[in-house]
C-alpha cells in the first residue's frame, strides 16, 4: 500500500512564492542644483513648520495631541518628488509634515491645529485629522494601523476604475504589529492593488523601541509570506527615497501589486509633545542629529557642490520662516468655528 | 525686535511649572532646536528648545524657580544686531506676572459666559412614496427582496460594487447575492478572504475614494471584528474632514439570533449602532420595506448600518412592482392602526408585536402597530402622534434590556409627552443573558408574543 499520509503533505505544499528580491534599496537618485534645492526647501518647510507647531503648543494654542515629525523629513518629501498628479496619500497621526509636502497650504494646517475655522477640517478634526480632497490627502487617522485597511482600499478604487494611479500608505514600526496591516497585505497581493506601503521606522512606537516590540524588526520582510517584495532604505537621505519611490511606484503602476518601503529614519522629539523621552538617551538624538539630519545633507551638499552660497540658503530660510510665521499669525488671528458648526458635517 | 521665550506648557493641562535648570546663559549663541532650558511638572521632566535664532539677551527667570505660569516671559532673545539695551522695560516685567497670549484651557469660565448650545436641527423625513393604484403586487421572500435591490442598484449605478464573505461564487451564504457575480462580473462583486477587519477598511477606503460598496457580512456578530473601521473611520470622516469627504457605503447582512447558534452568532447590534452620530441604521421587517430601504441605503451619501434577520430572508411578503420602488430612510410605518395602545417594534421584533396585535384584537384591544424601520436617525413623531392618541406604549425588540432600543424611544416619550401617558411605558427586549444554546432556554432568552400581550394588557390596566 502507498504511503498515504506522505504522498497527500507533499501534493498539499503549493509552489512557493518568494517575494521579488531584485530590490535592494541602495540606490541613490542622482539630484539636479534644482532638486537638491527644491528638496532643500520642502524639508526646512517642514521642520520650521513643525518648531513652530511646538511653541504654539507650548502656548496652549494647539491643544490635545501633538506629533512633531522632526527628523523625518525626507521620508515624505522624497516620496512625493516621485509621485504623480492622482495618487493618493494616506497615513496616521504625525501627519503635518505629509500635509505640506502634498501641497496643502501652511494656514490652513496651521489654523486646524489651532482649531480655527479656516483650518482644513474647519476646526472640528485638529492636529490627527486632516483631509484633502483636492491635493488628494486622505487624512490623517488616529487609530493607529487604521489607514493602512484605508489606504489599501484607495488602491482597490484605482484597480476598480483602472486608472495608473497608486495609494502610498504611511505607517509606523508601531502599527506594523497590528493584525489589520497583514489583512491588507493579503487582500493586496491577492488582488494586485496598486500600493506603496511605507514603514517609517523611527525605531519607537510611542515609548518602546522596536527591539522590545517586535520578533522580526527587518519590516521590509513583513510582506514575505503574501509574496510581496520590500526594502529597506535610508530615509535620512532625500535621494534614496527618492531613487527607492520611483522603483516602487513603476512597479505598482505596471499592474505587479503592492511594495513596502521601510524608510529607516529618525524622529527628534518625543512620541507627542507632553512625552519626556526617557526611553533614549540624549546621546543617541544627538548622534542622529549631528551626524544623519537630512537637511543637513543637503545643505552640505548645495554649498560643496556651489550649487547655493550662504546668503541662498538664508533667502530660502527667510522665505521658509515667513510663510510659517504668516500661518502661525494666521491660525492665532482666526475665529474659532461658528457654534452653529456643532451640527454640521454629520450627515449629508 | 527681541523676541520673548516664555514658558512652555508640556500638555494642555499644565498651568505652572519649575524652571529647574537653564543651558544657556547671557550672550550664547542658539540656533533653532538647540535646548536652552529644562522644565519639571509633577508627572514630567522637558527639555526646552529654541524656536528662534539669535543671542540670549537676558534671562528673566532664575534656575530653581517653582511656579512659574505658563506662558510667562523667561528669556529675552535678540536679533542680529541688536543689544541688551534693546530690551525694552516691558520685557523684563516680573516673570510671575503671566501674560497669557492664548486663551488657558484649563481656566473655568463662568456658565454664563458660555456660548449657548444651538438646537440640533431637525429635518422630517419625507413620506413614502405613493403607490399609483392599480399597482400589481408580487409576493416575494425577504431575501429575493434584498438581492433585486442590489441588482437594480448596480444596474443603474457602476460605482456600486458589493464584497464579503463567500458572496460571489459561493452566491452568499444566505444566497442574499444569489445571481449577482453572473451578471456583474468578478470585478464587482468580490469574494473577500475571512478578514472582516481588513475588508471593512478596504471598503471604507474605496467610499472615501468616491466608490459606493455595499460590505457584506457575514453576521453582524463578526462585524465586532471590524467595529472600529465602521465607527471610527465610516462614521467620523465626514465630520472630522470639515464635510471634505465621508464614506457611501452599506453594511449589511444578518444580524441578532437565527436559532441554536449560541452566544457568539445570535446578538442584536440595533442599540449599539444607534448610539452612533455620523451612521444610519436600518432595520426592516417587510420585503416591500428591504427592498426600498437597501435601494435608499445604497444610494445615501452616508455610511448605513442595514441590520437583516436570517430568519426573516424566507418570510414572503407583498412587494409592489414598480421600476423604481425607494423608501426614504428615517420613516417609520403604521403597520396597524388602532386606538387602544401603541406598539413599537422594527425587524424580527415585529413578528412578536404582529402575533400579539392579533391576539389583543380578539380580546377586544385595538393596537395601533408602528414599525420603526429606521433606528436612526428615529421618527420619533410618528410613535408620539400615536401615544397622544393612545396614551400607552409597549416596545419590542429581540436586544438585550439594558440602553435598549426600547429604553430610547421609552426616555424620549416621557420627555416629550409626558403629560399624554396614561401608564407606564413598558419596554420587551431580550433577557439579560449571553444567548443559550439549549432549545428550552433560548426560547426563554427570547421575547415572546405572551409577553407582549400582557404588557399591552398592563399599559391597559386590563
Amino acid at each position: 500500500m502507498a504511503p498515504r499520509k506522505s504522498a497527500s503533505v507533499s501534493s498539499r505544499k503549493s509552489a512557493a512564492k518568494p517575494a521579488k528580491t531584485d530590490f535592494n534599496g541602495g540606490a541613490i537618485a542622482e539630484f539636479d542644483r534644482e532638486t537638491e534645492l527644491a528638496a532643500y526647501r520642502e524639508m526646512l518647510l517642514i521642520r520650521r513648520f513643525e518648531e513652530k507647531a511646538g511653541q504654539l503648543y507650548g502656548m496652549g494654542f494647539i491643544g490635545g495631541f501633538c506629533h512633531l515629525y522632526i527628523g523625518q523629513e525626507a521620508v515624505v518629501v522624497g516620496m512625493q518628488m516621485a509621485q504623480k498628479e492622482g495618487d493618493q496619500v494616506i497615513t496616521a497621526y504625525r501627519d503635518h509634515g505629509h500635509m505640506l509636502a502634498c501641497g496643502m497650504n501652511a494656514r490652513g494646517v496651521m489654523a486646524e491645529l489651532t482649531g480655527r475655522r479656516s483650518g482644513y477640517s474647519r476646526g472640528k478634526g485638529g492636529s490627527m485629522h486632516m483631509f484633502s480632497k483636492e491635493k488628494n490627502f486622505y487624512g490623517g487617522h488616529g487609530i493607529v494601523g487604521a489607514q493602512v485597511s484605508l489606504g489599501t482600499g484607495l488602491a482597490f478604487a484605482n484597480k476598480y476604475r483602472g486608472n495608473d494611479s497608486v495609494a502610498v500608505a504611511y505607517f509606523g514600526d508601531g502599527a506594523a504589529n497590528q493584525g489589520q496591516v497583514y489583512e491588507s497585505f493579503n487582500m493586496a497581493a491577492l488582488w494586485k492593488l496598486p500600493i506603496v506601503y511605507i514603514v517609517e521606522n523611527n525605531r519607537y512606537a510611542m515609548g518602546t523601541s522596536t527591539t522590545r516590540a517586535t520578533a522580526q524588526s527587518n519590516y521590509s520582510l513583513r510582506g514575505t509570506s503574501f509574496g510581496i517584495p520590500g526594502m529597506q532604505v535610508d530615509g535620512m537621505d532625500v535621494r534614496a527615497v527618492k531613487a527607492a519611490a520611483d522603483e516602487a511606484l513603476a512597479y505598482c503602476r505596471s499592474g505587479k501589486g503592492p511594495i513596502i518601503l521601510e524608510m529607516l529614519t529618525y524622529r527628534y522629539r518625543g512620541h507627542s509633545m507632553s512625552d519626556p523621552a526617557k526611553y533614549r538617551t540624549k546621546e543617541e538624538v544627538q548622534k542622529m542629529r549631528s551626524e544623519q539630519d537630512p537637511i543637513e545633507q543637503v545643505r552640505a551638499r548645495l554649498i560643496e557642490k556651489g550649487w547655493a552660497t550662504e546668503d541662498d540658503l538664508k533667502a530660502i530660510d527667510k522665505e521658509v520662516r515667513d510663510i510659517v510665521a504668516d500661518s502661525a499669525d494666521f491660525a492665532q488671528s482666526d475665529p474659532e468655528p461658528d457654534v452653529s458648526e456643532l451640527y454640521t458635517d454629520i450627515l449629508l | 525686535m527681541p523676541i520673548d521665550i516664555l514658558m512652555p506648557a508640556l500638555s494642555p493641562t499644565m498651568e505652572e511649572g519649575t524652571l529647574s535648570k537653564w543651558l544657556k546663559q547671557e550672550g550664547d549663541t542658539v540656533k533653532s532646536g538647540d535646548v536652552i532650558a529644562e522644565i519639571e511638572t509633577d508627572k514630567a521632566t522637558m527639555e526646552v528648545e529654541a524656536v528662534d535664532e539669535g543671542v540670549i539677551g537676558k534671562l528673566l527667570v532664575p534656575a530653581g524657580t517653582e511656579n512659574v505660569k505658563v506662558n510667562a516671559k523667561i528669556a529675552v532673545l535678540l536679533q542680529d544686531g541688536e543689544s541688551a539695551s534693546d530690551i525694552s522695560t516691558a520685557a523684563a516685567a516680573p516673570a510671575a506676572e503671566s501674560a497669557p497670549a492664548a486663551p488657558s484651557q484649563t481656566e473655568e469660565k463662568p456658565a454664563s459666559s458660555q456660548a449657548p448650545v444651538p438646537a440640533e436641527p431637525k429635518a422630517p423625513a419625507p413620506n413614502d412614496p405613493e403607490i399609483p393604484a392599480g399597482t400589481e403586487m408580487v409576493s416575494m421572500t425577504v431575501r429575493e427582496a434584498l438581492r433585486d435591490a442590489m441588482a437594480e442598484e448596480m444596474r443603474a449605478d457602476e460605482n456600486v460594487f458589493v464584497m464579503g464573505e463567500e458572496v460571489a461564487e459561493y452566491q452568499g451564504a444566505y444566497k442574499i447575492t444569489q445571481g449577482l457575480l453572473q451578471e456583474f462580473g468578478p470585478r464587482r462583486v468580490v469574494d473577500t478572504p475571512i478578514t472582516e477587519h481588513g475588508f471593512a477598511g478596504v471598503g471604507v477606503g474605496a467610499a472615501m475614494a468616491g466608490l459606493k460598496p455595499i460590505v457584506e457580512f457575514m453576521t453582524f456578530n463578526f462585524a465586532m471584528q471590524a467595529i472600529d473601521q465602521i465607527i471610527n473611520s465610516a462614521a467620523k470622516t465626514l465630520y472630522m474632514s470639515g464635510g471634505q469627504m465621508g464614506a457611501p457605503i452599506v453594511f449589511r447582512g444578518p444580524n441578532g439570533a437565527a436559532a441554536r447558534v449560541g452566544a457568539q452568532h445570535s446578538q442584536d447590534y440595533a442599540a449599539w449602532y444607534s448610539q452612533i452620530p455620523g451612521l444610519k441604521v436600518v432595520m426592516p421587517y417587510t420585503a416591500a420595506d428591504a427592498k426600498g430601504l437597501l435601494k435608499a441605503a445604497i444610494r445615501d451619501p452616508n455610511p448605513v448600518i442595514f441590520l437583516e434577520n436570517e430568519i426573516l430572508y424566507g418570510h414572503h411578503f407583498d412587494v409592489p412592482k414598480l421600476d423604481d420602488f425607494v423608501l426614504p430612510i428615517g420613516k417609520a410605518r403604521i403597520h396597524r392602526a388602532g386606538k387602544d395602545a401603541t406598539v413599537v417594534s422594527f425587524g424580527i421584533g415585529m413578528t412578536y408585536a404582529v402575533k400579539a396585535v392579533a391576539e389583543l384584537e380578539a380580546m377586544g384591544i385595538d393596537v395601533e402597530l408602528i414599525d420603526l424601520r429606521t433606528i436612526r436617525p428615529m421618527d420619533l413623531p410618528t410613535v408620539i402622534e400615536s401615544v397622544k392618541k393612545t396614551g400607552r406604549l409597549v416596545t419590542v425588540e429581540e436586544g438585550y434590556p439594558q440602553s435598549s432600543v426600547g429604553t430610547e424611544i421609552a426616555t424620549r416619550v416621557m420627555q416629550q409627552a409626558f403629560d399624554y401617558l396614561d401608564a407606564p411605558i413598558l419596554t420587551i427586549a431580550g433577557k439579560d443573558v449571553p444567548m443559550p444554546y439549549a432549545a428550552n432556554l433560548e426560547k426563554l432568552a427570547l421575547p415572546n408574543v405572551a409577553e407582549v400581550v400582557d404588557a399591552v394588557k398592563t399599559v391597559c390596566y386590563k
